[in-house]
């Protein structure tokens, strides 16, 4: 098979270009958020959103009695905003320490989104969904709420670039500026439960984590600056979109597991790369 | 002990209260107006108790006392990180809390996340966070702003490097030209001479001059009283109380700093005159060499 129609070949469906689209979108989205969660030390958290969000989705799943794009949004957002405010509301009290709170509200929501779907009878099926997404199924208006969804958590992030920045890196420099420090946190929180919901069909709840965290700290090891940072996280984000998609559809395994297992492949070639290379200076 | 500190502290407040006057002409409100503040934490309720003070504008005052005796909480409570439980503190005449008036503050080094992909650009921009507003890049301006900061502190070679290639003392000086740039009249240091070598500390102190050329007023904690002695126009002894608040020759006496350290700190006299110590209380090495 010819270069060309190795790429073009699977473009042929417009199902399939929504597909890959989808992924795209992801992957740069994902890792421009993910950057924050990483220079903040949240991965936790991060993972723990993208679980907790099961329980408002299955609701919608149940209600509208399938896999109803639109609906599973909104379920997964408003889950996810939920257990975003739960946790910043328990951690409000010292003697709740940060990751038992998350882990807290990780376990039950999780644990509630499985009871919920275990009602139904294609539990199995609908839940391997969930969890691991089925990009095959993405329509003409789940995607328009993907680009809809990625576009706003984008604007306001280029919006408000410096502040964020600012109490990623030092709180008490937001705090002598009088930037509203807690609308900001929590404002940040609600970027990454919709970044999340936002990959919700493309890649599943399970494997969410490793397009925020992966992409972002390959940058990291690249660059030394955030913004610098964001630029290289959405770039290798798209590029694991592209690569996880045609590796998906010629190896036919699922697009959220090829995607990831790409994020991986590249961060695992920088760090070698890296680690020789400065071997290689010290030598010098 | 206690009476004592209080009239002290009456007397200190009384005559500050009569340079104001002579120096102030038309009643220019203080740089720092601290009143009977009270402030603590979980664990230390009472780390500042019913304090008061007031500092004048362009004035350098290091705060000393021992480890735990509420130097970094009173200078949370100035910045606004941290809430006061009962008392007032007023910057150039305007409440703390509810002024948009910026403090600047240069926070502990142990604080910071020294590995955050920053540059030193970077950080002396974030300091611009308010006059750039919201929404809002930082446009040419205030790039200019920051290589003259820069330039002024003698930065500008370590523009583009990333914030833990630093040392010590380049990493304090990179903090006080992010306060530089806030573009505010007071300014706190919170234990800059901490974990730097000599050289570093001579840099640091050169800084604060710079500073002061520019009308800045300086509250800074040290547990470094021969820094303290040399190039600052008061002490401020500090334990859960004020102890003593004046020129260098009054704050530090013997009686005082015993007050204050207890048996923690060896006090030398000679005749009439109190020896220059410089001690680690944290045993964060000040590498200053004890004399």
């Amino acid at each position: 098979m010819d270069p060309i129609s190795f790429l073009s070949e699977p473009l042929a469906y417009s199902f399939i270009q929504r597909g890959m689209l989808a992924l795209i979108l992801v992957g740069g989205i994902s890792a421009v958020v993910g950057c924050f969660v990483v220079v903040r030390g949240m991965s936790f958290f991060g993972d723990a959103l993208a679980h907790s969000i099961l329980p408002g989705v299955a609701i919608s799943y149940t209600a509208s009695g399938g896999y109803v794009a639109s609906n599973l949004f909104i379920g997964g957002l408003g889950a996810g905003i939920v257990s975003a405010l739960v946790i910043a509301w328990l951690t409000r009290k010292v003697e709740v320490k940060e990751d038992s709170a998350i882990a807290i509200v990780f376990v039950t929501f999780f644990a509630l989104g499985i009871a919920i779907v275990s009602t139904q009878a294609s539990y199995a099926a609908d839940l391997s969904h969930i969890l691991f997404g089925s990009i095959n199924g993405i329509g003409q208006s789940d995607l328009q709420m993907v680009a809809a969804m990625g576009a706003a958590v984008l604007v306001i992030i280029a919006l408000l670039y410096k502040e964020f920045q600012i109490i990623s890196f030092d709180l008490s420099l937001a705090h002598s500026l009088r930037l509203p420090v807690e609308f900001l946190r929590i404002l940040l929180l609600i970027l990454i439960a919709l970044t999340i919901v936002a990959s919700l069909q493309a890649v599943g709840i399970a494997l969410m984590l490793a397009l925020l965290i992966t992409p972002a700290a390959t940058a990291r090891l690249l660059v030394k600056r955030l913004h610098h940072m964001i630029v290289i996280a959405s770039l290798l984000g798209i590029l694991s979109g592209v690569v996880g998609f045609y590796a998906s559809y010629y190896l036919d395994i699922p697009s959220g597991a090829c995607i990831v297992l790409t994020t991986s492949v590249i961060f695992g070639l920088v760090f070698l790369l890296q680690s020789g290379w400065n071997r290689f200076r010290e030598r010098e | 002990m206690l009476i004592g500190s209080v009239v002290r502290e009456v007397y200190d407040l009384a005559a500050s209260a009569i340079r104001d006057t002579s120096r102030n002409n038309k009643g220019d409100p203080p740089a720092l107006q601290v009143d009977c503040v009270s402030a603590g934490y979980r664990g230390n309720r009472h780390a500042l108790d019913n304090i008061s003070f007031s500092v004048e504008g362009g004035e350098r005052v290091a705060v000393i006392g021992p480890n735990g005796a509420g130097k970094s909480t009173l200078f949370k409570a100035i910045v606004g990180v941290m809430q006061v439980s009962s008392g007032s503190i007023t910057i150039y005449g305007e409440d703390t809390h509810s002024s948009h008036t910026n403090v600047g503050y240069v926070p502990q080094q142990s604080a910071i996340d020294w590995t955050f992909p920053a540059s030193v650009f970077d950080v002396v921009m974030m300091g611009r966070c308010r006059h750039i507003g919201w929404f809002r890049w930082p446009g040419k301006d205030d790039r200019d702003i920051v290589r003259d900061i820069l330039e002024h502190l003698s930065l500008d070679q370590l523009a583009e490097r990333q914030i833990s290639e630093l040392s010590g003392g380049q990493r304090r000086r990179v903090f006080i030209a992010r306060a530089m740039a806030q573009d505010t009249r007071l300014m706190v240091l919170d234990e800059p001479f901490t974990g730097v070598d000599q050289t570093a500390e001579q840099e640091i102190i050169e800084s604060l001059d710079i500073l002061t050329n520019h009308g800045i007023t300086l509250l800074l904690s040290t547990h470094h009283m021969e820094n303290a002695a040399l190039h600052f126009d008061k002490i401020l002894i500090l334990r859960q109380r004020v102890l003593a608040y004046g020129p260098p020759e009054k704050a530090l006496t013997t009686a005082n700093l015993r007050d204050a350290f207890g048996s923690a700190l060896p006090v030398m006299t000679h005749g009439d005159d109190l020896l220059m110590f410089s001690v680690d209380y944290d045993g964060e090495g000040t590498g200053d060499g004890s004399d």
